[in-house]
């Protein structure tokens, strides 16, 4: 053990503890087919970023077997995947952890097998990017398109995609572009259309920490400088303020506060804010917390807010604030569900569901099913362990719930089978039914169900250029018009429709460019599944 | 608008876990073991229900054979922030002599640790228990979730666990069951110790680093505060520049030469360390020269 005297002097070690706290943090994901080299990735990502220490690499190269002498066998750093094959326990997310001096990084490490669907989408939940690996030797398989389609609906908002074992491909170019190519036409056919790719083997270490020397011909970073500099968006909501209430703190008789986690927007000292069911409003008094109130309160912070009038509320009620659409009300909804419990679905069952902070009974009714293979809907009338599928939901109470796409936490929601207790299925709203089918004004929700994308202006130089961009838009399937003035342009993006507005100028630009742009932002994302426009 | 930094991040998770405990469950324990982690979940908890009181009891499963530094630290800093305190002791095995060097490691902490934990929850009632354990301390530990269930034995199933998305935890269980639930699962040993650094929270001093009599044998330094320790002939403690990494037992927690007596120059410390945290930890008097001792000792 050595006693440390590397610092030069307090102050700088005070400056550098200052900098690490300020770090950000990325969730990540890893996923790839049984030996793609998921281990050994994450075996150099901790080796040569030094987050392993020495009885560690001790262990693992007391065990490394089959190897020239001195060569560790990295995948050993990584718990050693195979050890966990032969207990025959390899059938769960494992997280790591580690730091480089401009990020901390959580990684989610998912099993490879196609039947631990269900433990790749508990890792894929929290995550703000996906690493999908793929063998440079093997390309594109099945098990790749499904670990792609499931990210896809849980919504991961970042995707690289690692071609790995290039050293078994002679480091060649052509296996990497023939690759990306096929591999970029699966990720567009499910609404992912922005991805990195790269050239890498986690065995040699090639484009893992340090960029290769064997691949001259690639000049794009390499994954940890990519995973250090990408910018991180992820869980972004894209609708005002909402806090589910968690509890109502009464520590005595003068304060009374609603205790929860800020799920999407922010709340100042002084905003009204509505509290759902009772549809009351009220005037923030107070956002306390331990430190001391708060100005300011933003997602994903954990707050007490204290209002200026009695209002009733409990837990599982909704704080909200605009701008945006207010949350719907929903008494009967459509939702993907990816089913995670050995028993098959039960259609007959009251399943209870618990939505933020909120538990309610809930019977669910098959709509179609995904076919994971050929990626299309199917016709359906099972839910076995790993189905991903469409269901409508009916709630014994009505829920207060965003889609899934503009908001993670009021548009998500799991179901425990109430016999076995068993976390029987993950659900992520698509589209609200109000109670008579059909009645009452168009809501926002709807019109995204219907046309996969939110409402927004987009700017070109020219008339040509808006023509052209309209055209790219309109074969997505997209509801789009060329219009000639702010005024409309505004009132079709508020009707959730997309607007392209040439203004003299503006710089020239390229089409793709402004929809990849769609992409990132979130207006565009995912448009493929959600997309269905049926029943509504 | 701004973004929380990591160790903001970490805290509003655990907050959020804490807060969903309380609410979900009938009768909830917080597991305090007086170590760093303890401390760091005690002041989570303090936050997660300011301005109000920590609405569960504490639990301390005391094997009698704590630190005194560590009871001390205890009764002081519980009745400082007006935590109600449950002290839980296995009586009847100290009585009939349990301790490491008759027992060895194993048994003695099956016996005074998990055998204590598992009745003072059932006797206590409590239907879920939070605890400080961290995802990054160990293999296992790697896959553990964040509610765990654990059945009627109080046992862990690692091969059928719920599925836990987002932050929708499944408290969901039937008599006699419980969870066990870790709102630090995320958090590595140095968040950990930023975390009391920028926070301030008092720590036992046995993590810092001070002279303090001790057997040196080999790399390994044993305190001789428990009278029972065998020694060699001849051994008598020397003064040493030591501090306790992790906290435990006294008769089985290594400690290690150190001039770390800061929380920085702890952080200091570990961020050029070489080994890692469990490495150290427990002196196991099962193996290797502490038999050699026990032989002594008329052990067989």
């Amino acid at each position: 053990m050595a006693a440390a005297t590397e610092w030069i002097n307090e102050s700088a070690f005070e400056q550098y503890l200052a900098q690490e706290l300020e770090k950000e943090l990325l969730r990540l994901l890893t996923c790839g087919s049984v030996d793609d080299g998921k281990s050994t990735l994450i075996g150099r990502l901790l080796y040569d970023s030094r987050n392993v220490f020495e009885d560690q690499i001790h262990a693992a190269a007391k065990a490394t077997r089959n190897r020239p002498a001195g060569e560790l066998d990295l995948s050993l750093l990584t718990d050693g995947l195979r050890a966990e094959r032969e207990q025959g326990i390899t059938i769960d997310v494992a997280y790591r952890y580690f730091a480089t001096a401009r990020r901390k990084f959580i990684i989610a490490d998912t099993p490879g097998h196609e039947q631990y669907t269900r433990n790749m989408a508990t890792g894929a939940s929290t995550a703000d990017l996906a690493v999908l690996l793929i063998d440079a030797r093997l390309g594109v398989l099945p098990q790749s398109r499904r670990h792609a389609c499931i990210c896809s609906l849980v919504g991961i908002p970042q995707y690289v995609v690692a071609i790995n074992k290039m050293d078994l491909a002679g480091y060649d170019s052509g296996v990497f572009e023939k690759i990306r190519a096929e591999f970029s036409a699966v990720l567009a056919s499910i609404g992912i259309r922005d991805a990195f790719f790269l050239p890498m083997s986690a065995l040699t270490g090639d484009n893992v920490v340090t960029r290769s020397r064997n691949m001259p011909w690639f000049e794009g970073l390499s994954l940890l400088e990519y995973l250090e500099t990408v910018e991180i968006h992820g869980k972004r909501a894209d609708t005002g303020f909402r806090m589910p209430v968690q509890r109502v703190a009464r520590p005595d008789d003068s304060f009374r506060g609603y205790a929860g986690t800020v799920a999407s927007g922010s709340l100042r000292e002084g905003d009204m804010v509505t509290a759902l069911p009772s549809g009351l409003e009220s005037r923030v008094k107070r956002i306390t917390t331990f430190d001391g109130d708060l100005q300011e309160a933003f997602a994903p912070m954990a707050i007490t807010v204290e209002l200026a009038d009695q209002v009733d509320i409990s837990r599982g009620d909704l704080l909200f604030s605009g701008p945006g659409q207010p949350p719907e009300t929903a008494a009967r909804f459509e939702a993907r569900l990816i089913w995670m419990d050995s028993r098959p679905l039960d259609t007959g069952k009251r399943y209870l569901l618990k939505h933020t902070a909120r538990t309610v009974p809930a019977r669910i009714a098959i709509r179609n099913r995904i076919n994971l293979e050929t990626l299309g809907e199917e016709r359906a009338d099972e839910f076995a362990m790993n189905a991903i599928g469409l269901a409508e939901i009916i709630p014994a109470q009505p829920l207060f719930v965003d889609p899934y796409q503009l908001n993670r936490t009021t548009g998500s929601f799991i179901l425990i089978d109430p016999e076995t207790n068993s976390t029987s299925a993950a659900g992520m709203i698509q589209a609200v039914f109000s109670g008579d089918s059909g009645a009452g004004p168009v809501r926002a929700a709807e019109r995204v169900a219907r046309w996969g994308h939110r409402g927004a202006v987009v700017r070109t130089s020219s008339k040509a250029a808006a023509l052209a961009l309209e055209r790219a838009l309109f074969d997505r399937g997209c509801a789009v018009a060329v219009v000639e003035s702010e005024v409309s342009a505004d009132a079709l993006a508020g009707a959730g429709m997309l607007a392209i507005l040439p203004v003299s100028g503006t710089r020239g630009e390229d089409i793709s460019e402004i929809v990849s742009g769609l992409e990132r932002n979130g207006v565009l994302s995912g448009r493929d599944l959600y997309s269905r426009g049926e029943g509504i | 608008m701004t973004r929380l930094s990591h160790l903001e991040l970490l805290e509003a998770e655990s907050i959020h876990i804490i807060r969903e405990v309380a609410s979900e469950f009938q009768r909830p324990v917080m597991l305090y073991s007086i170590g760093k982690d303890s401390s760091c979940l005690l002041r989570l908890a303090q936050k997660a229900f300011h301005p109000g009181p920590i609405p569960f009891p504490l639990l301390h499963v005391d094997t009698g054979y704590k630190f005194r530094e560590m009871i001390e630290f205890r009764d002081w800093y519980t009745r400082q922030i007006g935590a109600r305190l449950i002290v839980h002791t296995n009586r009847e095995a100290l009585d009939r002599g349990a301790q490491p060097f008759v027992l060895g490691t194993q048994r003695c902490c099956g016996l005074l640790k998990t055998q204590a934990l598992l009745d003072a929850l059932r006797e206590g009632g409590f239907d879920a228990a939070i605890g400080g354990a961290r995802r990054d301390e160990e293999r296992s530990r790697a896959k553990e979730r964040i509610y765990s269930f654990r059945d009627v034995h109080g046992q862990w199933d690692p091969k059928n666990q719920r599925p836990e998305l987002w932050n929708l935890y499944n408290g969901r269980i039937g008599p006699g069951e419980s969870i066990r639930v870790f709102p630090l699962s995320n958090w590595t040993e140095l968040d950990v110790w930023r975390y009391i650094h920028s926070e301030s929270i008092p720590i036992v001093p046995l993590y810092f680093a001070k002279e303090r009599p001790m057997l040196v044998r080999g790399e390994t330094l044993v305190s001789p505060e428990q009278p029972f320790i065998p020694r060699f002939e001849g051994e008598k403690p020397k003064m040493v520049r030591c501090r306790m990494r992790s906290l435990g037992c006294s008769p089985c927690t290594g400690a290690i030469r150190s001039d770390a007596d800061t929380v920085p120059k702890i952080i200091e410390e570990l961020i050029v360390a070489r080994r890692s945290e469990r490495e150290n930890r427990v002196i196991d008097h099962d193996q290797d020269g502490s038999m050699e001792i026990k032989k002594r000792e008329g052990y067989f």
